[in-house]
């Protein structure tokens, strides 16, 4: 295929966004407090990094210089990574973590179902096969915030300050952006605040099961997408990239 | 093996020697994970997109075809994606005799509507779910609720 910057462009936003993600949830393994809840964050964590690994593949023969997957993932720094600032915000408590999963869940599963109608096949069929495990991501994460939110007072307290930390992240989700027009105008992106109307019925309904109330809009926090992060994206990719840091090259 | 029958037979007469790593009691061929064979390339497709027995299924079948004297190349697709749908008859049997509940035919649509899964062990169908993720990305957790056993599910996916 024919170098093209706005392609890989997008392709890395959609591979980073589940790559950050999947690593964040991998620092639960071994931690979770209970069995089979460590084997659902590990298990949504491979899901989201064997995507990532698809995009940022693709990400690669788009920009046409001959990097993989593992080349953006290891050899990249925190400024040049464009996923969106929620999902490298820190696990903090459980609460935390699912108030940030469903957030970016049902956002994600929204997405690739439009998605998967992609002009460019190659984004198509990684969104097709995606959307079908994102639907448990989702799934769980509502299980989650109707039982945490209608749970105790110390589980639904902390599920409403996870919910406040991690809501002003979310309008970057919907922000449209110029750069991305020419792929948006030829069917190949998908036109993000689009989304919004579904995103915030699902989200208000499962809100609704769970006795919360919606956070009270506030100022936006973005750049992720042009890689202006939080330095929470530093302190991650140094535990991520350290292998391939202090031994550039090491296989087995 | 028949020397007479087309290529794609004999292929898959190979590969259905070949077990899956994590759930060895049935083959990639029992699974669906092998989709085609055309242009000097056999297509396989990965069950799950972060499943991490799919490096060791592709080597796996690279080395059966190579033993078996096919030179054949290992190639993936993604789409269509691949179901549970798509599991043979035969490979549910042998799942449900190794233990392990077999997904029902057809309900991949609706993985995510409750039915009430039979024990593989009893029959029953008092079972109840104790974990929608289990010990690896196609399998949940369930209970059974009149022998007491604990049991995998494959998921309808
Ligand atoms: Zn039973």
């Amino acid at each position: 295929m024919l170098p093209d910057a706005t392609l890989a462009d997008y392709a890395l936003r959609l591979g980073d966004d589940s790559l950050v993600l999947g690593q964040r949830l991998s620092e639960w393994c071994g931690h979770a407090p209970m069995l089979e809840i460590d084997l659902a964050l590990s298990n949504i964590a491979l899901d989201l990094i064997g995507q990532a690994s698809h995009f940022l593949k693709f990400a690669g023969r788009a920009e046409g210089r001959g990097r993989d997957a593992d080349s953006f993932a290891f050899r990249r720094d925190a400024l040049d990574f464009r996923n969106c600032l929620l999902v490298e915000q820190p696990n903090g408590d459980f609460a935390q973590t699912m108030a940030r999963q469903f957030l970016f869940s049902n956002w994600q599963e929204l997405l690739f179902a439009q998605l998967q109608h992609s002009a460019n096949d190659t984004l198509a069929d990684i969104a097709r096969k995606a959307v079908k495990e994102v639907a448990y991501h989702a799934h769980f994460a509502n299980e989650w915030m109707v039982r945490l939110g209608d749970g105790t007072e110390e589980s639904r307290a902390r599920t409403i300050a996870g919910l406040e930390w991690m809501w002003r992240f979310t309008g970057e989700l919907f922000e449209r952006d110029p750069a991305l027009k020419p792929l948006v105008d030829a069917g190949v992106a998908v036109d993000v605040p689009s989304l919004r109307p579904d995103w915030e019925d699902r989200i208000s309904r499962t809100l609704a099961e769970a006795r919360l109330e919606l956070p009270k809009p506030r100022r936006w926090v973005m750049g992720g997408r042009v890689g202006h992060h939080s330095e929470h994206l530093g302190h991650l990719l140094s535990e991520m990239q350290f292998l391939q840091r202090a031994y550039p090259g090491a296989m087995w | 093996m028949n020397a007479e029958l087309p290529l794609k037979d004999r292929v898959l007469e190979i590969l259905s020697q070949v077990a899956d790593p994590e759930i060895p009691c049935v083959s990639v061929v029992d699974l669906g994970i092998v989709r085609d064979v055309r242009d000097g390339k056999v297509f396989i497709t990965p069950t799950y997109t972060g499943c991490p027995a799919t490096a060791v299924i592709e080597a796996a079948i690279g080395k059966a075809l190579k033993d078996a004297g096919f030179a054949l190349k290992v190639a993936t697709m993604l789409s269509p994606p691949w179901t549970t749908d798509w599991i043979s008859d035969s490979g549910r049997e042998k799942l449900r005799a190794y233990g392990i509940a077999p997904p029902d035919r057809g309900t991949a649509k609706h993985s995510l509507r409750d039915v009430p899964v039979e024990c593989p062990r009893c029959g029953s169908r008092h079972t109840e779910e104790i974990s929608r993720f289990g010990s690896t990305p196609c399998k949940s957790l369930h209970r059974c609720l009149d022998c007491r056993e604990p049991f995998d599910r494959f998921k309808c996916h």
